[in-house]
């Protein structure tokens, strides 16, 4: 048992500090906000985490202090809130019920018609405007990315948020009360685990990685829940029961990025949007793919472990993370072990992960000096989509121009994220020319039997698959083969 | 709000044509704006949810809900045996669409029970434990397969005619035929369905219902529950978007929990998650075209015979007011001497498809465009020339297949002035040029035009009423029988009040639509809601002018002529009188300060018997160009810029309208695009949620988007203000973007064939298109 056990979670909402010890596991909080608390501004639009209209900012104490971060309430379970600050739209306005500047912004630009996706969007700019309050163009879709709106067209409140930009911020409610909830947040930060039990089960928040391991080995089927962008659409679409849910979105010790000459490891806490930096800065093509995994307030919350223990065979990390070499590192008690990334994905529906053991971190190792490597998503819409397919190649080209050695991994193709051995054969050995990738193209055909469903036919998937080694092999031939939106600025090149 | 002092002598806020805010924009922003789920709900408030069915063609054998009445928290369950009244909610009285299905199902996901209890999560927990046995049928999804099984159609098809399309056909100059599948379209209406009864004393109930159509809401409550039409009140303060989703969808949800609340005596809510509300309610409808054309060598049609076959669904809803108005449409902005079009509402085994922003019209013009494209690409030709020599004429070749004259035709400026302004020609060479060099990036650019009919076909409900009351202390509270659902029609009434009475916009009061105040309202629907609703209001604020003018005249002894509105206050002879202070006096002398306003839109006349009439007030136009780049490789896209110029008359309120217009046209570009409706084996519906069904992001807006309205344009009948409708006509504004991704396909085929490239699309309909034509 660790020191101390609280029956307790606590959190500050808005300005006020709450005391709950009745929070069952499933309990999001857009329904504590909506029922229980009565503060209507944040909506529920599809409670998938798919359409931003319940967005609200959570700030939290990460590795780099306190953060505010967007995050969707309908997938996020109270649970995961221990010592975190909550805040919703109706904080905005001030006590005279003045407008704050991003509101105002949006009244002047008519950035809202029905109004219903509107505190969100609100949410979502006031999230960007404190992080980066002099966002460009394509920063602002990239933060509306996870906010549908069915009546403007957008454009009205894209201008409203050109307007904000370069705003001074430093007089913002949340900039000015940053060292107090940062204090107040680790006071309420013991360091005790958080143990509920509810009609419907228990809720458990370990207080540190050991006492996750202790509490996994005492319930070897309860739920972890680090982002909850999987687990969340569990309950709020299926009803699933996830109890006992152990909440890991606090463990500090899960997000730990670390760099070296050999690679990358990212704690399995890491989530999407902590990682962006180390990943897209030594990965080529990964900060894109990145950027087109969820929207923000997906980005805010899911980890790459969970994205990896979820086992999903369109999940986006596996592909490019096996072609790259990644190893997971699992834990159990106090035992570790490390295997290849791609040894995980067992069949559909099944990993290798015991009962009981949980994902520590996953390392990428460094792209060898000389290798290729690209990832390519495919989906319908090109932000906030699942993928139809996504594929990541790597090569390396002898001195002779043939190929010395290839690897490439695709998710959507077969039922767990898969190597194209076939294909890497029929690369290896040959010249790296179009004669050598149009008939490794066809290879596909030995590697993968795609399934037809809403996101793509198996006829698309495995032609867009084929063409898409065609692209790989046009850019290594200094080729501009895709359609981009936004032209890099050259600091991200 | 509310204020009664008087402001600023010279110039009213809020005024006709200015860019006013959206009345409720302060309170969008600050989350105050309330939408049903977010009153307060009266104690004890039960919560209903509905038991979907699991066959697409079934009879349902029988039902075991005990596990749903013995589950935590049920209070009970509905059947179709517990409708009180008639079970049925058909807006045509067709009687083919029940509240609750009885006996079968058919449609996967049709509503067969609803079960009741204490909270939202224990109904919703508890309707998934129903045991049903079925009984299974063959079934049709699909509009062609249902034609091919010899499905009946839902209700009559029309056919309307000019000319003789057949012997034009036989000596045709050129002649070719061809079909075309156009997708249908969910809502996504970011605020879901929902309703909230609450019972009264006798027969009565209230309902709050997120509806287009409170009076329709109220006569079907009144008929599922037995009784007549003045037991029901409808409310609607707003509704969280709407785009004809609650037009008659809103209904089943306000009877279910309009049952409930009476038989159990409490408020009942009821609030389908997007799943089910994606499942369980209509969109708009699948079409498949079938046309034969014939044409001279500049590419004038000189015959079309078409067939528009449509994915109705099990019921007829709105399906024949849907089809016809897609045969209405199909013409667009182009004579056609000799024609035939015929419409086929199939019955298919799917939800019961229903109005949706442009109710047909757009899948009459796409089609309608991919003959123009189809004669471009067979002649060789800029699709642009061969739509320019069909344009209707002034003055000649201007009757339409349904026979009305054309009088107001102003399609050839607004397509020069936009083929001027975004410098289409030199574009388009650029995009030829840009092609010709090859490569795996591909470029189109279309322009497409717009004219769109204003009226609903049906012509009793071009009506509307009004109510207005002026308080003793000069504060006014607006009523009429439209409804708000975020394009700003409670705005554009409130600004029409001001101006007639010149009075500041704060001093008047929006108030939630309410079937007690004004009876026997239309939809909020066919872009009609400000034509009508701002005559209605216009016409109560003229009875309440002519009595208080009479009053002053009289009073002050002046003749009537010298009594006038200005700003904020009124001009008697050579005294000018605050508003409010004369209200106060006017009160006092006993002049009655409300009225109910009322309007009716002259000039039309149908005879769907005949097919001829004037079902069209007026017409709306505009025209768009749209930039596209492809992807050869994959099929991905992006659109890169588009220009719009819209006509909207003059304009009651520019800022409103604009923002009208680039909603709809991103809206319009979803449905092309990449909003794709997709059944399985089973005919189950897949793409149900925002997370499978894919509806524009920000970062799919047009790049670089140049929207005008034509600041020129003034309607020439006698509109509101002279202002034209925007809703819907917008929307197909879209269509150039379809094109211009079917220019970029073309390209890979050196422009040889017509790429005959379906909706929507979807990167994969790129893609196979492109592998089509390169296998040429
Ligand atoms: C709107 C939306 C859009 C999305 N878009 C994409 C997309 O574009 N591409 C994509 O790949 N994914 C997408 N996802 C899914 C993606 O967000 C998740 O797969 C995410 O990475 C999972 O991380 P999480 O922290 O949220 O995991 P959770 O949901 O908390 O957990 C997921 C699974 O992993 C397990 N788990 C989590 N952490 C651990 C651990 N340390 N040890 C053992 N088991 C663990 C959980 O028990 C659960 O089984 C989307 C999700 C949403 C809601
Ligand atoms: S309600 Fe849609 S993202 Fe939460
Ligand atoms: S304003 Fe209606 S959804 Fe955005």
């Amino acid at each position: 048992m660790p020191d101390a056990v609280r029956h307790e979670l606590r959190f500050i909402l808005n300005s006020e500090v709450v005391h709950l010890n009745d929070v069952a596991p499933t309990l999001t909080l857009l329904d504590y906000l909506r029922l229980q608390k009565r503060l209507t501004g944040t909506k529920e639009g599809c409670a998938e985490g798919d359409c931003g209209a319940c967005t609200v900012l959570v700030g939290r104490l990460g590795p780099k202090g306190l953060v505010y971060e967007t995050v969707n309430a309908c997938i996020r379970f109270v649970g995961s809130l221990d010592a975190c600050h909550v805040v919703t739209v109706e904080h905005l306005a001030d006590l005279n019920g003045n407008l704050h500047p991003i509101q105002q912004a949006m009244v002047d630009f008519h950035g809202s018609q029905c109004g219903f996706c509107t505190p969100g969007i609100v949410m979502s700019l006031y999230g960007l405007w404190l992080e980066t309050p002099n966002a460009d163009a394509a920063r602002v879709e990239k933060t509306l990315q996870g906010n549908l709106c069915r009546c403007t067209g957008y454009d009205a409140i894209l201008n409203a948020a050109e307007a904000m930009a370069g705003s001074d911020n430093s007089g913002d409610k949340l900039v000015v009360t940053h060292e107090a909830i940062t204090q107040k947040l680790s006071e309420l930060r013991d360091g005790s685990r958080v143990e509920i039990d509810t009609p419907s089960g228990k809720t458990i928040v370990p207080g540190s990685v050991d006492d996750l391991a202790e509490i996994l080995e005492a319930y070897p089927k309860a739920t972890v829940v680090a982002g909850s962008t999987d687990v969340g659409l569990w309950v709020t679409k299926h009803m699933h029961d996830i109890a006992p849910a152990v909440f890991i979105g606090n463990l500090v010790e899960l997000q730990t990025i670390s760099e070296d000459e050999s690679g990358i490891t990212l704690g399995a806490g890491v989530t999407y949007t902590d990682a962006f930096d180390a990943i897209s800065r030594g990965i080529p093509t990964m900060g894109d793919l990145w950027d087109r995994i969820g929207g923000e307030q997906v980005r805010n919350m899911g980890t790459v472990g969970g994205n990896i223990a979820n086992g999903s065979p369109i999940g986006d990390t596996p592909p490019p993370l096996i072609a790259l070499g990644a190893e997971l590192t699992l834990q159990k008690g106090a035992t570790t072990r490390t295997i290849a990334l791609e040894d995980f994905f067992i069949d559909y529906g099944k990993q290798d992960r015991a009962p009981g053991e949980f994902v520590r971190s996953v390392f990428i190792p460094k792209l060898p000096a000389g290798d290729t490597f690209a990832v390519y998503k495919i989906s319908k819409r090109r932000d906030e989509d699942i993928s139809a397919v996504c594929g990541a190649f790597r090569a390396r080209l002898a001195d002779d121009g043939t190929v010395e050695d290839a690897r490439i991994a695709f998710g959507g193709m077969a039922a767990t994220p898969k190597r194209a051995k076939a294909v890497e054969q029929a690369l290896v050995g040959n010249a790296w020319n179009e004669a050598t990738v149009d008939q490794a193209m066809a290879a596909f055909e030995q590697d993968f039997t795609p399934l037809t469903d809403w996101r793509a036919s198996a006829e698309y998937r495995m032609l867009s698959t084929k063409n898409l080694l065609k692209r790989f092999y046009l850019e290594t031939q200094g080729q501009a083969v895709q359609v981009v939106r936004h032209e890099k600025s050259l600091a991200e090149v | 709000m509310g204020e009664t002092v008087t402001r600023s002598s010279k110039e009213i806020t809020g005024g006709v044509h200015t860019p006013r805010q959206h009345d409720s924009a302060h309170k969008h922003v600050t989350g105050a704006a309330e939408y049903i789920d977010d009153m307060v709900e009266p104690a004890g408030t039960l919560h209903a949810y509905l038991g979907l069915s699991e066959r697409a063609n079934a009879v349902v054998k029988s039902m075991d809900l005990e596990a749903v009445r013995n589950a935590p928290g049920v209070v009970g369950v509905l059947t179709a045996a517990d409708v009180p009244g008639e079970n049925d909610l058909s807006p045509t009285h067709r009687h083919d669409e029940p509240v609750l299905a009885d006996g079968q199902s058919a449609f996967y996901g049709q509503p067969i029970f609803a079960v009741i209890a204490e909270t939202r999560e224990q109904a919703r927990r508890a309707a998934t434990l129903a045991r049903v046995d079925y009984e299974d049928r063959p079934h049709h999804t699909d509009v062609v397969s249902a034609m091919e099984a010899g499905y009946p159609h839902v209700t009559d098809p029309l056919q309307l005619s000019n000319g003789d399309a057949e012997s034009a056909l036989s000596s045709a100059t050129n002649r070719l035929s061809g079909e075309m599948r156009i997708g249908g379209q969910d809502h996504f209406y970011l605020e879901g369905h929902i309703a909230m009864a609450i019972p009264g004393e006798d027969d009565e109930v209230t309902v709050f219902s997120s509806t287009q159509h409170p009076s329709e809401i109220q006569h079907m409550v009144a008929q599922a529950l037995g009784t007549v039409s003045n037991a029901v009140t409808v409310h609607t303060r707003r509704m969280g978007g709407g785009f004809g989703g609650k037009e008659t969808q809103g209904n089943q949800f306000a009877a279910v929990a309009a049952i409930a609340a009476k038989r159990w005596n409490r408020a009942v809510k009821i609030r389908p998650d997007r799943d089910d509300d994606m499942i369980a309610t209509g969109k708009r409808h699948d079409f498949h075209v079938a046309y034969d054309v014939a044409y001279d060598d500049d590419g004038r049609i000189e015959a079309l015979d078409a067939v528009f076959a449509a994915r109705c669904g099990f019921s007829s809803d709105l399906s024949g007011p849907v089809t016809d108005r897609a045969l209405f449409h199909c013409d667009n902005c182009y004579f056609l001497p000799n024609v035939r079009l015929r419409s086929r509402p199939m019955k298919t085994d799917t939800v019961s498809n229903t109005a949706f922003r442009g109710f047909g019209g757009p899948q009459g013009k796409i089609g309608g465009e991919r003959v123009i494209e189809e004669i471009a690409y067979a002649l060789g030709k800029d699709p642009l020339e061969v739509r320019k020599a069909n344009f209707y004429g002034i003055g000649e070749r201007n009757v339409t297949p349904y026979h009305q004259v054309v009088e107001d035709n102003i399609i050839h400026r607004i397509v020069e002035e936009l083929e001027e302004s975004s410098d289409y020609q030199a574009r388009r060479q650029s995009v030829l040029d840009h092609n010709a060099k090859g490569g795996v990036l591909r470029k189109g650019i279309s322009l497409t035009p717009v004219k769109f009919g204003i009226s609903f076909t049906a012509t009793w409900f071009n009506q509307a009423g009004a109510l207005v009351h002026i308080y003793q202390d000069g504060s006014i509270h607006l009523n009429h029988g439209g409804t708000e659902m975020g394009q700003g029609l409670n705005t554009k009434v409130a600004q029409v009040v001001a101006d007639e009475f010149q009075v500041d916009i704060e001093t008047i009061r929006i108030t939630a639509t309410n079937t007690g105040k004004v009876p026997n309202t239309s939809a909020t629907a066919a872009s009609s809601g400000s034509d009508l609703n701002g005559m209605a209001a216009a016409n109560a604020c003229e009875q309440i002018k002519t009595r208080l003018v009479a009053y002053a005249s009289e009073h002050f002894g002046v003749p009537q002529e010298q009594v006038t509105f200005v700003p904020n206050h009124v001009q008697v002879g050579n005294q000018l009188i605050p508003f409010h202070e004369l209200v106060r006096q006017a009160y006092t002398h006993r002049v009655q300060l409300s009225a109910a306003g009322f309007y009716k839109t002259p000039k039309i006349h149908w005879n769907r018997e005949t097919g001829q009439g004037r079902p069209f007030f007026y017409y709306a136009y505009g025209a768009s160009v749209s930039e596209v780049t492809i992807d050869t490789l994959t099929g991905e896209y992006h659109v890169d810029r588009v220009d719009i110029l819209q006509d909207v008359g003059k304009s009651l309120n520019p800022a409103i309208d604009l923002g009208q217009v680039q909603g709809a046209f991103v809206q319009g570009m979803g449905w092309l695009t990449t909003e794709e409706l997709w059944w399985d084996g089973n005919g189950r519906l897949r793409t149900h949620a925002p997370s499978t069904y894919k509806i524009p992001l920000a970062s799919d807006k047009p790049k670089e988007f140049n929207v005008e309205l034509a600041n020129w344009s003034t309607n020439k009948e006698r509109t509101i203000r002279r202002s034209k409708a925007v809703g819907e006509p917008p929307f197909m504004l879209a269509n150039s973007v379809l094109e211009a991704l079917s220019m970029a396909v073309a390209s890979v085929a050196d422009y040889r064939e017509c790429p005959r490239l379906d909706a929507p699309a979807t990167p994969e309909r790129i893609l196979m298109a492109v592998e089509r034509l390169k296998q040429g």
